[in-house]
């Protein structure tokens, strides 16, 4: 019996681009460059592994985006992933959490699965709730934060570091898991893996596909309403010191100004 | 006024200061019900009278420390039928907002993560959010059900609001999901007698200018002068310098405190995502070109080596 993975990625803009705000207030993708979002090639890399330990596994990468996060799936299926899948869909434009983790949640219900991988959080939105999202939506055990993770057999067992305490987890199959940048440095696609990515099979998905209604998706379908963005204004220019002996009786001097001595 | 429930982030009955600065927001759109879970859940009662909760709805049962976060929603939506609240406020750290996420699904309503202020609005409570590296400020509603929001420490100050705090019993069941993940077994994480990164005022970091985990005594022992929690860039976790735990930065923990102190930090965008909502920054670095300057309100280019022990002697004479 084979293990069926779905990995969930995303494209997002490149945090060292220039990223900003478009008119109708959702991310602008036309000034900045997108890739796979780097929490999510850890995700990736804990499936390679995963299934490598399998007898049998299969890895569909899966992404709910417009034509160029096309990159992202080719990235992942670079670094060995099996097929992927792309939910692409012009009522898409701007979903929100909520709406995003409904698509998922139906793409990786059609597709079949036994175990979900996510990465901890997207490098956009930052949100981290996603997979808890998708365990709740999908009615399976959330295996989450892991910076250690393993399948045997039907059960998944994992290390989640928390802010008080290190716990070791374990739930039955078919669950949702979601790794950290701690489990392990993720593999480079070899030239080969690019090459053989090319002709690895994507399929395309839209709402209908899905049976998804339009409302519940989209820019008036999300659950929230950003009202304003605004720039930070820039900082004003600090006072920088070259340090001649008494650069840290000076930096104390200025603490003490500001009353934190 | 309309209540709001808000969930108790609390170690054996001590809350923890985030939960007591949701109580200040909490009190700006209506009256606090607190909602205090597992062993020792009744005695979080008392500091959350004394800050403002009208009521203060407790349960404990073996599940809440058995498995992983669903038993927990399950209370919590407990409480939230038994209320029927105006909004749901959840201190924002990992599990809090995995708690939150899953509440929202079950009771059909938007959710917000990580708000760094709150407010009533004509349309219900208007989170403020900081996106894209703290490079822009957003101001968000819930626009479907009832809001439930997670909020960043060091977001409000704490605020005492004497209250009734009238201690209920909350009847949970759980639900057959809630036995899903098992928590095997638990390590209690160290103390090193230091505050909690996300929730101190002061922050003392250390990067790859630190050259070595020999040197991070350096970095603590200026933290330990000022009574701050100690910080570290990737590259610092990278090279097995100091712990992931106290990593700074987009992969890592995002930090707000009134001070953050950044040696040895070249300041490059993933760290900056994690600390540039700091309210006073100051940085030591050899390299005068280092982005990190671009963000300071004092910086000192140095050696690290030879300011940041002359500051701490500083700083220790000068409280002595």
């Amino acid at each position: 019996m084979s293990l069926r993975i779905v990995v969930c990625v995303k494209y997002v803009p490149d945090a060292t681009g220039d990223r900003h705000f478009a008119d109708d207030l959702t991310l602008d993708r036309d000034d900045v460059d997108g890739l796979l979002s780097e929490l999510d090639e850890y995700a990736v890399e804990q499936a390679l592994q995963i299934a490598g330990e399998a007898d049998d596994a299969e890895i569909t990468v899966l992404t709910v985006g417009p034509e160029d996060a096309k990159d992202a799936l080719r990235k992942a299926l670079s670094m060995g992933a099996d097929k992927a899948v792309h939910v692409e869909d012009d009522d898409l434009h701007g979903t929100d959490v909520m709406g995003t983790s409904l698509v998922l949640a139906k793409a990786i219900e059609k597709t079949g699965y036994d175990l979900v991988v996510c990465g901890m959080a997207s490098t956009d939105g930052t949100m981290g709730v996603l997979p808890a999202l998708l365990a709740e939506r999908l009615g399976v055990p959330q295996v989450t934060l892991l910076s250690e993770v393993s399948v045997d057999g039907t059960t998944v067992k994992g290390r989640r570091d928390g802010d008080t305490a290190s716990e070791q987890l374990e739930a039955s199959l078919p669950a949702v898991v979601s790794v950290t940048d701690q489990s392990g440095e993720a593999r480079y696609p070899s030239f080969k893996g690019i090459m053989a990515a090319k002709k690895k099979p994507v399929e395309a998905l839209d709402l209908g596909d899905l049976d998804l209604d339009a409302d519940l998706v989209g820019l008036e379908g999300a659950w929230t309403k950003v009202e304003s963005a605004t720039e930070r204004p820039a900082r004003t220019a600090g006072t920088i010191v070259k340090d001649e002996g008494e650069g840290g009786k000076q930096l104390a001097e200025f603490l003490v100004s500001q009353k934190f001595i | 006024m309309a209540e709001v429930l808000v969930y108790v982030d609390h170690v054996d009955g001590a809350v923890r200061k985030p939960t007591l600065e949701l109580l200040t927001l909490a009190r700006r759109i209506g009256d606090p019900v607190a909602v205090a879970l597992g062993s020792g859940a009744e005695a979080t009662a008392a500091a959350l009278a004394e800050h403002g909760a009208v009521k203060v709805l407790t349960a404990d049962a073996p599940e809440f420390g058995d498995y992983l976060v669903v038993p927990k929603v399950d209370a919590l939506q407990a409480a939230y039928d038994a209320v029927s609240p105006a909004a749901v406020l959840v201190p924002s750290s990992a599990e809090g907002k995995e708690i939150a996420a899953r509440l929202a699904v079950r009771i059909g309503s938007g959710i917000i993560t990580d708000a760094t202020d709150l407010e009533a609005g004509d349309e219900g409570p208007v989170a403020t959010q900081a996106a894209f590296a703290a490079s822009f400020t957003t101001k968000s509603r819930v626009s479907k059900g009832v809001p439930v929001i997670t909020v960043k420490p060091n977001s409000a100050p704490v605020e005492a609001a004497p209250a009734a705090g009238t201690v209920e019993a909350l009847t949970v069941s759980f639900g057959e999901k809630s036995t899903g993940t098992k928590i095997v077994s638990r390590t209690p994480r160290e103390s090193t007698g230091r505050p909690e990164l996300t929730e101190a005022a002061i922050v003392v970091s250390g990067g790859r200018g630190v050259n070595g985990a020999e040197n991070f005594h350096i970095i603590e022992a200026l933290a330990d002068s000022l009574g701050a929690a100690v910080g570290a860039s990737r590259a610092a976790v990278d090279a097995g310098w100091y712990p992931h735990s106290n990593q700074v930065g987009q992969t890592g923990k995002s930090v707000s405190p009134q001070l953050y102190i950044a040696n040895g930090i070249s300041g490059a965008i993933q760290h900056r995502a994690g600390m540039q909502t700091s309210k006073t920054i100051v940085a030591v670095n050899k390299d005068a070109e280092a982005p990190i300057f671009d963000l300071v309100d004092y910086g000192v280019v140095g050696d690290l080596f030879q300011v940041v022990p002359q500051l701490t002697e500083e700083v220790t004479s000068r409280k002595g």
